[in-house]
C-alpha cells in the first residue's frame, strides 16, 4: 500500500483498502477558520441541536485568518460567531485576533503549533489543508456540512484515493524553491491533472528539502484538483513535529510494491524558475520566456509562498537594492514576523532588508492571496499586473477581475519586484 | 434531488473556479439567515468575466440586476468545475440561485463533494464536451434517475454518466439524512 492507503485503514478500522474504497475514518484534528467556521456552527447546531456538544473538544482546531485587518462589519461578525461557539463549547485551541495568541494563516499556524503530525488524518474547512501532508499524514480541505458532520460524530466518509507518484531527482540549483518544481508538476500534469487523486513528493531532492519546502509542494497539490499530497515522514520530520509536541504519532512508508496511478519523474538541474501566467496555475512559462513582462505590483505572502524561508529568499534578493514597483510583504503568521525580525543576513534582518528595499510590511493574515474586503492590504482593485508567490491566479483572484496574476518563486518575485518586470533570479545572485 | 429537472440552461466554459462561482469578497453573510443568504444568490457567478458568461454568445447575466435568482435552471460547464477553494458558498450560491443541476465534463473535488454532502444539486458528469452543443437559454429536460439530458429546443439526446454509489445520498438529500437512513447517526 501507498502512505496514504495505509494511514486511511489504520483510521477506518481495516488492515487493507484499495483505491476506489470508500470508507468512514476517524478524525484526528477538524480546523476551521473565520470564513467556514461560522456556517460549520450553523449546520452544526441543526443537525444535532441547540445545546449539542462537540465529539472532542481537544480534536479541534479554530484559527481566524482570513478576513482580519478590515473594517466589514460582516467579517468582524464572523469572528464574533467563532468566538461565542468556542467559548460555548470551551474549545481550547483557538488563536483569536487582537490576543496575543493570535496566529494567522491556520495552514502555517497549525504546523507551528505542532497540530500536524505523520500518520494523521486531518481535515479543514479549506481547500489548502493539503498543506499538511508534508508531514506525512492524510491532510485535505472540506466543506461546512461535511466539517458538522465531523463536529458531531468524528468521523467521515473518504473514497480512497490512487496515487500519482512525483519523484525529483538532483541538486536543486541556488536560484530554484520548491515553487518552482510545484509549478512544474501542475504545467505538466494541468489544473485537473490529479482530479481524487493523492500526490506522492518523493526522490533524493526532497529528502534534502526542508519542511517549509515539501509544504510548498503539497499546498498546491489542490491547484491540480489534487485530493492529497504527501511525503515521507523522515529524520527533518519527526525533529520539526517533536520540537513542537508531545504527542505520539506513527510514521508509514511507501511499500516497495505499491501500486502508482502513474510516476513522473524530474531532474531538478532541468528546471528552470517558472511562472503560471494569468488566468489559470497551470499557464506555465519559463521566467527566460516571459522576462521583461511589465508589471505593476509584487506580492509576498500567503499560506503558499509566506514562509520564513520565501521571505529569506527574497531578502537575499532585496539585500541593499530597492523596489520599482508596489511591493506587498503579507507574513503568514506573527511566528514567521518574529523569526523575520531576528534572523540576519549579515547584520542586518529579514524585516529590515525588505522593509529598506521599499516593501510595504502587512500584519499576519491571508490578506490579499483571495482578495477578499475591498479594504484589504494589496489587494488588486483595478487592471494590475501583479506577480505573486500566492497559489492561485484564476480570474479576480487577488481581487479585481480585470487584474492580471503570474505566480512565481519568491526570489522571482523578488527580482522582479527589483526591475519592475518579469526577471530570472539569476540576475541577483552574487 | 427531483426526478426530473426541467429548464433553461446557463453554459459556462472550463475551470471555472469557486472564485468565479462566488467571488471571496461575498463570503461574509450569514447562511442561516434567509434574508441575508439571498445575497449568495444574487452575486452567484459575479466573478465569472463577462465574455465567458453564457456562451456560446458570452455577456449574458446569469442573475439580472437586482434580483436574487437566476431564470436558468441548470447549468452546463467543461471541464473541472468548482475548482479552487473549499468554500460550501459556491454549490449554496448556485442552489440559492435555483440552480438544480450542474451538467459538467468534469467536477473538482472538494465541490463535488459539497454538492452531494450538502444535497445543494446535482452534479453529473458528461466526460465530453457537452457545453459546445448546448447553448445559453435552451430548453432541457434531465431525467435524475436514467442520467439522461435531453435538449428541447435542439431535439438532441446525451446520456450522461452514471452517479453511481453517491445517488444515494443525493436522494436521501444530503450526508446527514443519509446517515440517518442508514442508521449512522439516531434520528
Amino acid at each position: 500500500m501507498t502512505i496514504t492507503e495505509k494511514i486511511l485503514a489504520k483510521h477506518s478500522g481495516r488492515k487493507e483498502v484499495k483505491p476506489g474504497d470508500n470508507v468512514w475514518v476517524d478524525v484526528d484534528l477538524l480546523m476551521t477558520h473565520d470564513v467556514c467556521g461560522p456556517g460549520t456552527f450553523g449546520i452544526f447546531k441543526r443537525e444535532f441541536g441547540a445545546n449539542a456538544k462537540v465529539w472532542n473538544r481537544e480534536k479541534i482546531v479554530v484559527i481566524p485568518d482570513h478576513y482580519i485587518f478590515t473594517a466589514d462589519a460582516h467579517a468582524h461578525r464572523n469572528v464574533d460567531i467563532l468566538r461565542d461557539f468556542v467559548k460555548e463549547q470551551n474549545l481550547p485551541h483557538f488563536f483569536d485576533v487582537n490576543t496575543p495568541n493570535y496566529k494567522g494563516v491556520c495552514h502555517i499556524a497549525m504546523p507551528e503549533e505542532g497540530f500536524t503530525r505523520p500518520g494523521e488524518v486531518l481535515f479543514g474547512t479549506d481547500s489548502h489543508t493539503c498543506t499538511a501532508g508534508a508531514f506525512g499524514e492524510f491532510a485535505t480541505g472540506i466543506g461546512n456540512t461535511d466539517a458538522a458532520f465531523i463536529l458531531g460524530t468524528g468521523k467521515l466518509w473518504v473514497k480512497v484515493p490512487e496515487t500519482m507518484k512525483f519523484i525529483f531527482e538532483g541538486e536543486l540549483p541556488p536560484y530554484l524553491m520548491a515553487k518552482d518544481l510545484v509549478l512544474a508538476v501542475i504545467g505538466k500534469i494541468g489544473v485537473d491533472g490529479a482530479t481524487y487523486r493523492a500526490m506522492d513528493f518523493s526522490g533524493e531532492t526532497i529528502d534534502r528539502m526542508d519542511m517549509e519546502g515539501r509544504m510548498t509542494l503539497c499546498n498546491m497539490v489542490i491547484e491540480a484538483g489534487g485530493k492529497n499530497g504527501i511525503c515521507v515522514a523522515d529524520k527533518t520530520t519527526t525533529e520539526y513535529v517533536r520540537a513542537r509536541t508531545k504527542a505520539e504519532f506513527e510514521c508509514f512508508t511507501n511499500d516497495e510494491h505499491a501500486k502508482y496511478h502513474n510516476v513522473h519523474r524530474f531532474n531538478v538541474q532541468e528546471i528552470e524558475p517558472l511562472v503560471a501566467k494569468p488566468h489559470s496555475p497551470d499557464n506555465k512559462a519559463k521566467v527566460s520566456e516571459v522576462a521583461g513582462t511589465k508589471l505593476d505590483r509584487a506580492y509576498i505572502g500567503s499560506c503558499t509562498g509566506g514562509k520564513i524561508t520565501d521571505f529569506i529568499a527574497a531578502a537575499q534578493t532585496m539585500y541593499g537594492e530597492k523596489v520599482k514597483i508596489d511591493t506587498f510583504v503579507v507574513p503568514a503568521t506573527t511566528e514567521v514576523a518574529r523569526q523575520m525580525k531576528e534572523t540576519k543576513i549579515r547584520e542586518k534582518t529579514v524585516w529590515q532588508i525588505l522593509e529598506e528595499a521599499g516593501c510595504r510590511m502587512g500584519d499576519a493574515s491571508c490578506a490579499a492571496c483571495l482578495g477578499g474586503p475591498s479594504d484589504t492590504f494589496g489587494r488588486l482593485n483595478g487592471v494590475e499586473v501583479c506577480i505573486s508567490s500566492t497559489n492561485r491566479n484564476f480570474p479576480g483572484r487577488m481581487g479585481s477581475k480585470k487584474s492580471q496574476v503570474y505566480l512565481a518563486s519568491p526570489f522571482t518575485v523578488a527580482a522582479s519586484a527589483l526591475t519592475g518586470v518579469i526577471t530570472h533570479p539569476k540576475q541577483f545572485f552574487n | 434531488m427531483e426526478k426530473n429537472i426541467t429548464g433553461k440552461v446557463f453554459v459556462l466554459g472550463n475551470d471555472i473556479d469557486t472564485d468565479q462561482i462566488i467571488p471571496a469578497v461575498h463570503l461574509v453573510y450569514k447562511l442561516d439567515d434567509p434574508e441575508e443568504k439571498k445575497n449568495y444568490g444574487k452575486f452567484a457567478l459575479s466573478g465569472v468575466p463577462p465574455e465567458g458568461s453564457g456562451l456560446p454568445a458570452g455577456n449574458i447575466r446569469f442573475i439580472k440586476e437586482a434580483e436574487w435568482q437566476s431564470h436558468y435552471k441548470i447549468v452546463v460547464a467543461g471541464k473541472n468545475f468548482g475548482c479552487g477553494s473549499s468554500r460550501e458558498h459556491a454549490p449554496i450560491a448556485l442552489n440559492i440561485a435555483g440552480i438544480e443541476a450542474v451538467v459538467a465534463e468534469s467536477f473538482a473535488r472538494i465541490f463535488y463533494r459539497n454538492a452531494i454532502d450538502g444535497g445543494f444539486l446535482a452534479p453529473f458528469e458528461t466526460g465530453k464536451h457537452l457545453y459546445q452543443e448546448i447553448k445559453t437559454g435552451d430548453e432541457v429536460s434531465l431525467d435524475t434517475t436514467k442520467g439522461i439530458l435531453t435538449n428541447n429546443t435542439r431535439q438532441t439526446v446525451y446520456q450522461l454518466n452514471p452517479l453511481g454509489e453517491i445517488e444515494e445520498i443525493l436522494r436521501a438529500g444530503g450526508i446527514f439524512s443519509y446517515a440517518r437512513k442508514t442508521g449512522m447517526l439516531k434520528e
